[in-house]
């Protein structure tokens, strides 16, 4: 059976294939539509963590069980999990361990390209990188073995374009046979005190060395002699990007990036005349294979930032003389003509929206962080001063008030969402509040993980499995961390909204304020109401565009309308959020009739 | 079979389908019997920014990504996004394009109009334009959200696969009751 799967639902296979019995995540681009697949497999349990770290730690778990695990993340995610991941290194596993990171080269939606191929060589765990979709299932099954076999957690490396690239693959059955997962006391191998772990760590240095010997034989790692005038080591969708710009030169396919192959490396440098690395990102292969001794071009012709492409590897091949310079690269029909940009944009009827509006207006120095509502930096709406990653809305906004005048202090907002403040946050303003930071909170709560693609989260009321579960109770939990000043408010309403967040702005001692809208994106029934749509009466509109300043998709600037031109808002998108009838002084907008 | 690769690429804006319809002019090169390979980016570009999918067939094919400058066939779904990916498109590339424009941001708040005489620019670079009234014709075939499926009944004419691959990945792609519907709107588009 063959179908047409993207990087990520053939990882889900795979790991069904490989009869993985837990899955466990925490929502990323590229990562998530791998629990998003696995969740359709009835043989693995998929769940959503709170955070990456709980995700491998529960990983980690079904592994010390007995079970298959896997634990999927985006890139950044990696960060979160570090902590377990260095040390399970040393503990090792008992049933197989996988864990995904997805990097995000060129950062389509990401904060930074960090390249997690520097984790392995960190943790002394091998990583494999697939460069088709066949291969992600492929290695992912592989990957499995590997870890029973070399007793180690596996990383499996994607990019983006492989995650969301879509490509054939043939399907096989789930393995059986397995050994049943049970309690198996075994402290010396898990219980990681000094004592044990220094017995443990010579076994991940010796573990290592194996794995690099062994490579030079696996069959994931592959040498294909073409032209012997020209070697190129690549791994990942690179790989196919060589095929494609330069196919007679003889590659070294990587897919297992660390350790690396040295015997395998060294015959194929004593193969070729001239030896290149065409990698993305960091000179990770590159840097190696130069300790080896052996003379390799990389990334002294190669970018470091970005991702590559078909066009930018035939460019700098064209530019170091081994591609005919006429050859470089097509020069496109027509010169780029300028038009308007495109960016996202807060969905209409959004709840997010308001608050940004009131934030503006109230000039607050807003410190940001990661989801839909990082989007209330964009004009016009204007409103956050900072984001790092996600969880840093609440230590930054601390942060901030410690230093700066006193008179500047009322003005520090921190703004995070609700699946973010539970990744990151809670600790956040556990320590703005036993460390008294007169600084204001605002959990914009739409009760969905909404910039990932809408997942369930642990305020949602459901899993991934979709079973009904407890729903976080944010005032409450606020209230137990300690916080005094704890209001709700409803988003859509700008006057409550201005109200209330500049009384608390004011006050000089922590609080939060918690929106109640949900994202209209939720498909949930009876979650998201849509409201009766709103019109705009032409005969009492004066052209003053107040309506505008929110940036509303639904609301569009018709200038042929009228002698200085009208508002107009689309029936089909208004949700009938009502914000915008809030900012029209002329009462020309109303409910449609 | 050749060994020529034949690079589509899918242009338009966020929500207006473009996914889909990507996966079934991948599904119909698998049933043709081609290797595919198909690449867009997902993420921030659901909240109505570009989109641009690329989706490649042949014997066999590498890179999942069109290189630039080499794109067959621009199957644009907007008027302003077909024109930011013209540069993709090699010399006597083909375009099939819906005659229909959606307001960005800053025209959407009157800072600047939408760009005008599109149509006569891509003409300009690339003579072979079809320019399809997708909702016009889709309403025609009984529901005017049916216009994706006409603009790609439009593109399947200018490609050498035979019809049954074509019908048999929209049977498998559309759900059971839209079909009747969507199989009007193709091939209402494949007349054009
Ligand atoms: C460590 C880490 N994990 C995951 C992500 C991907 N990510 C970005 S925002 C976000 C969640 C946003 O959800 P929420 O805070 O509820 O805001 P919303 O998008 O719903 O407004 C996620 C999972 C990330 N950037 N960093």
């Amino acid at each position: 059976m063959k179908e047409i799967l993207s990087g990520n639902e053939a990882i889900a296979r795979g790991a069904f294939e490989a009869g993985c019995r837990v899955a466990c995540a925490y929502p990323g681009t590229p990562s998530t539509e791998i629990l998003e697949n696995t969740v359709n497999y009835k043989e693995i349990d998929s769940s959503w963590a709170p955070n990456e770290k709980v995700a491998l730690e529960v990983a980690i778990g079904a592994s010390f069980g007995g079970g298959r695990a896997l634990a999927t993340m985006k890139h950044v995610g990696v960060n979160v999990a570090a902590d377990p991941l260095f040390t399970l290194s040393y503990t090792g596993v008992n049933g197989g361990l996988v864990l995904v990171t997805a990097d995000d080269p060129e950062m389509h939606s990401s904060q930074n390209e960090q390249d997690n191929r520097n984790y392995a060589k960190f943790a002394k765990v091998p990583l494999l990188e697939p460069s088709d979709s066949q291969e992600c299932k492929d290695f992912t099954r592989l990957a499995f073995e590997l870890s029973e076999q070399y007793d180690t957690p596996v990383m499996l490396r994607t990019t983006t374009r492989i995650s969301h690239s879509k490509s054939i693959v043939a399907l096989g059955d789930r393995v059986t046979g397995l050994p049943e997962p049970k309690l198996v006391k075994n402290a010396a191998k898990l219980v990681m005190l000094p004592g044990n772990a220094r017995v443990r760590h010579p076994l991940v240095e010796e573990r290592i060395v194996r794995l690099g010997a062994d490579g030079a034989t696996m069959a994931l790692n592959r040498l294909e002699l073409r032209d012997p005038s020209i070697g190129i080591i690549t791994s990942g969708v690179c790989y196919q990007y060589v095929r494609e710009v330069l196919p007679h030169a003889s590659t070294l396919k990587l897919g297992m990036v660390h350790p690396l192959p040295a015997a395998l490396i060294r015959e194929f440098a004593a193969k070729v005349a001239k030896l290149y690395v065409v990698e993305e990102l960091d000179p990770f292969i590159e840097e190696q294979v130069k300790a080896m001794g052996i003379a390799v071009a990389g990334k002294d012709i190669f970018p470091i930032c970005g991702e590559l492409t078909p066009g930018r590897i035939r460019q700098v091949f064209a530019k170091a003389g081994v591609i005919p310079a006429d050859q470089a690269a097509p020069q496109p029909e027509t010169a780029a003509i300028p038009l308007p940009p495109r960016p996202p944009n807060m969905c209409p009827g959004c709840p997010h929206r308001g608050v940004f509006y009131a934030l503006n207006q109230l000039k607050a120095y807003v410190t940001g962080d990661i989801g839909c509502y990082t989007l209330g930096f964009m004009p016009p709406l204007s409103a956050m001063d900072t984001c790092i990653c996600m969880g840093a809305s609440i230590g930054t906004a601390t942060g901030v008030v410690k230093v700066v005048p006193e008179e500047e202090r009322n003005k520090v907002v921190a703004v995070i969402g609700d699946s973010t403040f539970l990744h990151t946050g809670i600790n956040g303003l556990m320590d703005m509040v036993y460390n008294n930071a007169p600084a204001t909170l605002v959990i914009l709560d739409n009760r969905i993980t909404a910039m990932t693609g809408r997942q369930d989260n642990p305020a949602s009321g459901f899993t991934l499995m979709n079973d009904p579960t407890n729903s976080i109770d944010f005032p409450l939990l606020c209230k137990s961390l300690g916080g005094k000043h704890i209001r709700t408010i409803n988003p859509f309403d700008l006057e409550q909204t201005r109200t209330v967040l500049q009384e608390e702005m004011n006050r000089p001692e922590p609080s939060v304020i918690i929106t109640n809208k949900p994202c209209v994106l939720v498909k949930r029934e009876g979650v998201f109401q849509k409201g009766p749509v709103y019109t705009v009466e032409a005969e009492k509109c004066t052209s003053c565009r107040a309506c505008l300043k929110i940036g509303c998709p639904a609301i569009e600037w018709r200038s042929g309308a009228g002698a200085k031109g009208k508002a107009y808002i689309d029936p089909l998108l208004c949700t009938g959020c009502d914000v915008c009838r809030q900012l029209c002084k002329f009462d020309a907008i109303g409910r449609s009739k | 079979m050749s060994d020529q690769v034949t690079n589509i690429l899918l242009v338009g804006v966020g929500g207006q389908g473009i996914l889909l319809a990507s996966e079934i002019l991948s599904e119909t090169f698998m049933l043709a019997g081609f290797d595919v390979k198909k690449s867009e980016i997902h993420g921030m570009s659901q909240r109505g920014g570009s989109v641009v999918s690329h989706v490649r067939y042949g014997k066999e094919v590498f890179s999942p990504i069109v290189p630039e400058g080499e794109g067959d066939i621009l199957f644009g779904f907007e008027l302003m996004e077909t024109c930011r990916s013209l540069p993709l498109l090699k010399k006597g590339g083909k375009v099939v394009v819906n005659d229909l424009c959606i307001a960005p941001p800053s025209v959407l708040m009157g800072q600047e109009p939408y760009p005008e005489g599109l149509v006569d620019r891509i003409r300009a670079g690339f003579p072979d334009v079809l320019l399809v009234d997708g909702q016009q014709l889709a309403t025609e075939a009984g529901n005017p959200r049916a216009a994706n499926t006409v603009l790609l009944g439009a593109v399947s004419k200018r490609l050498d696969i035979a019809e049954e691959f074509w019908l048999a990945a929209l049977e498998k792609m559309v759900p059971k009751k839209a079909f009747a519907v969507n199989l009007k709107a193709f091939l209402l588009g494949r007349e054009l």
